[in-house]
């Protein structure tokens, strides 16, 4: 019985948050959030070729160096910390979870080595205007032509959709849910990027016409890979929301220490001492919730489906909180565009939003308990 | 990370659970699990209880062999404090002896106190209480006035203490004294160790809101103990009443996290069979009291290896008060609106069984368990002040 991180591991978290302190500043998150793409190619680049990330738990007969999700959690959560602008979540979180889970070897040999490589940015085009995470919001249609299928209809709120080289959509044929790949620049394909709040985090709209695909897995067998897939990407969203709720915690006590107000540091007086006393409350139960899920991912055990749920609904509260006492007791000065604050806020929000909110997984999570 | 068990730990597991099964029986098996340190239901079971533990070896797990122990590792502690729980034996008596006295003697005592207090702790037999607590001295725990006087080869103990729980079941008190009074407030302070049977202590009992009387006041009239029963060194009882504080949690986290999940369950059990399941609302409410009852057990994990590998506890390990009586107080909340108008009727006439499950107890009890060992304002500054090092507050 070990709950904690080995050495390794810890040397991992080291080495990425020495690289995104160099290559993700806040000045780059800046500049890089008020472009279209919303990354930085080069560092792309080098994420994948002097540290491995895009690859890490991608198994090692598929180009990756087959690291569990421990590792990916550990990554995810200093990305999260940095605000680290990167179609990371989507590539890997997103795309190579739903290529690993299709049970599609072919798909497997062909796709996932660009992906380790870090030469295909890819994502998985979902929702649709209902903006629903469930087998029911999947309505767009997909239909045989000759030895392929075509697409036909839209997707929406699509992560780095825009971007992506490599597409992955969720559509129904006769059989049901399926899945296909498609290539960016496929004909047919219309992709608008959208304007967001969270503009660290880039969507963009899909338009299909006549669209060629290759079916990925067995037809009518998509929901059962997308499924997983969810649970997957709410347990790495839950590690984004960790680094990034710890990092408000520091940003709330560093600055309750130096603002002088009444002659004393605000940190001296109760009013802002608990809160940030349930900060730290709520972002150690978070740490715990997102921990534990991560070994559940690792292992595909069971208990994976409850707890991907769970870690979903505790670390979106845990981080949207955070992120707005932040701003709370900075004053005037976090409502300010200059003050980072407002940065992590909007990304507490729109990770709280993305794959179902709270409420959304709470009730996922009755369900699955059996309430 | 890994929340396997090695095939030691296993073995021991199953050790614990043929004893349980074996000794577990009758009257014993009856009594059940609820309640807790502030309950005397089931009383006289569980003090005979104590004893079969001690026959059993179960008392004091982890404490050296040396004194008696069973030199058990931190692992096997929760082990048996998760095969406890499952087995809903019953609530220990001995909270303040084995819990809290024998790990402070274990870690501050003289040789002569581990083998005059510990081996009747390790056969069950004698039972103590907490003298901290008095009239002025709450939260603000360094302000207790109970003086204690040298006279020849005896202390002498003036003054009164208060929210003793237990103190009229307790052979001994352990209480924290004034010895110097000219010195600053946690400087003077000692830890002294009093027998209760004598003319000069009165236990008093106080009536809770609950109805019992587990709390009492405890006065001290020219009361007397040993010169030798001081724990550590005269006048620097704080820093030892600090350590007893630190071994209230322990790996007893686990066995007490298993009775809130068997308590959030009897909650979700009784939702669906009155058909409140189906009620979004309520759905909300109760996935988030089962989230709640995991993160203390995620929580409680983390402290533990962190414990192993460090030695000492991470920042997790203070918010567990805090956690687990907010979390239990709601929970006591959520029953009685569950239960709605048949939560105000205690009982028909002579008939009483309108509360099997406990709920209006929960529901009563948990407003004390934001209060004692700290009330979550305090908690809340000892984790802003010692975790995030934020200033104190200007005296």
């Amino acid at each position: 019985m070990n709950f904690a991180f080995s050495e390794e591991q810890e040397e991992l978290r080291r080495t990425v948050r020495s690289f995104l302190e160099d290559k993700s500043p806040s000045a780059e998150v800046r500049r890089l959030m008020e472009t279209t793409e919303g990354y930085d190619p080069a560092v792309w680049s080098q994420m994948a070729n002097q540290l491995g990330l895009q690859g890490l738990a991608i198994p090692e007969e598929f180009g990756g160096s087959g690291f569990t999700y421990v590792e990916l959690v550990v990554v995810l959560e200093e990305m999260g910390r940095a605000l680290l602008c990167a179609p990371y979540f989507s590539t890997v979180a997103l795309a190579a979870n739903t290529i690993l889970h299709s049970g599609d070897d072919a798909a497997k040999k062909e796709l996932l080595p660009g992906i380790a490589s870090g030469e295909t940015i890819a994502t998985l085009a979902f929702t649709e205007d209902n903006g629903r995470w469930d087998a029911e919001g999947i309505t767009m249609a997909a239909s045989k032509s000759g030895d392929g299928y075509t697409l036909d209809g839209h997707k929406m709120f699509v992560i780095d959709g825009h971007t992506a080289n490599l597409i992955l959509v969720a559509a129904k044929t006769g059989q049901g849910i399926s899945l296909f790949s498609i290539d960016a620049d496929a004909s047919g394909l219309t992709r608008t990027p959208l304007t967001t709040m969270d503009q660290t985090r880039k969507q963009a709209r899909l338009e299909f016409s006549g669209v060629p695909a290759k079916l990925i897995g067995p037809e009518g067998k998509g929901w059962d890979t997308l499924s997983r897939v969810l649970d997957l990407a709410a347990v790495a969203l839950a590690a984004e929301q960790v680094g990034g709720a710890q990092k408000c915690l520091e940003m709330s006590v560093e600055y309750a220490k130096v603002r002088v107000q009444f002659g004393r540091p605000i940190g001296s007086f109760q009013a802002i001492k608990h809160k940030c006393a349930d900060m730290l409350l709520e972002v150690e139960s978070a740490k715990s919730a997102a921990y534990y899920a991560g070994w559940a991912a690792a292992e595909l055990n069971d208990e994976l489906p409850v707890v991907a749920s769970l870690a979903k609904a505790y670390c979106s509260d845990a981080y949207f909180h955070a992120a707005a006492e932040n701003i709370q007791i900075h004053g005037g000065i976090g409502f300010t565009w200059e003050h980072d604050a407002h940065l992590y806020f909007k990304r507490a929000k729109s990770s709280e939003l993305l794959l179902g909110d709270p409420t959304y997984h709470r009730e996922l999570l009755a369900q699955r308990i059996g309430i | 990370m890994d929340f396997r068990f090695s095939d030691e730990d296993e073995a021991f597991r199953e050790e614990v659970r043929s004893w349980l099964a074996e000794h577990l029986v009758g009257e014993y098996a009856a009594v059940g699990g609820g309640g807790g340190p502030a309950d005397e239901t089931g009383w006289d079971v569980r003090r005979e209880w104590e004893y079969e533990l001690g026959r059993g070896g179960w008392i004091g797990l982890g404490w050296p062999k040396e004194y008696g122990g069973r030199g058990a590792t931190v692992t096997q502690q929760m082990i048996f404090n998760e095969e406890y729980a499952r087995a809903n034996a019953p609530s220990r008596v001995s909270f303040f002896s084995e819990g809290l006295l024998g790990p402070t003697i274990v870690a501050f005592g003289t040789d002569g106190q581990k083998q005059r207090f510990l081996p009747p702790i390790l056969r069950g037999e004698e039972l103590w209480c907490q003298g901290f607590s008095e009239p002025d001295a709450g939260s603000d725990l360094a302000n207790v006035k109970t003086r204690a006087v040298l006279d020849g080869d005896e202390w002498v103990l003036n003054g009164q203490k208060v929210w003793t729980t237990l103190a009229h079941h307790a052979q001994w008190i352990f209480a924290v004294c004034r010895t110097d009074p000219d010195a600053p407030k946690h400087k003077g302070l000692s830890f002294l160790l009093v027998p209760m049977d004598q003319p000069g202590i009165e236990v008093k009992p106080l009536k809770q809101l609950t109805g019992s009387s587990e709390f009492n006041e405890v006065f001290f009239s020219d009361a007397r103990t040993a010169r030798d029963l001081v724990v550590g060194d005269v006048n620097d009882g704080w820093k030892v009443a600090m350590g007893t504080l630190g071994f209230e949690r322990g790996t007893a986290f686990l066995a007490q996290q298993l009775q809130f999940s068997n308590e959030c369950q009897s909650v979700i059990d009784y939702a669906k069979k009155h058909e409140l399941g189906r009620d979004p609302l309520i759905r909300q409410r109760l996935a988030d009291a089962w989230i709640g009852v995991q993160i203390m057990k995620y929580n409680g994990f983390r402290t533990i290896s962190r414990l192993l590998a460090t030695g000492s506890p991470g920042p997790e390990a203070s918010i567990s008060k805090l956690y687990w009586s907010t979390w239990h107080r709601n929970l006591g909340e959520l029953e009685m609106e569950l239960m709605g108008p048949w939560s105000q009727v205690l009982a028909v006439g002579e008939v009483g069984e309108y509360d099997p499950e406990g709920f209006l107890q929960t529901f009563l009890a948990s407003r004390a368990e934001t209060i004692y060992t700290g009330s979550s304002e305090i908690q809340k500054n000892i984790i802003g002040e010692r975790v995030l090092g934020l200033p104190r507050e200007p005296a």
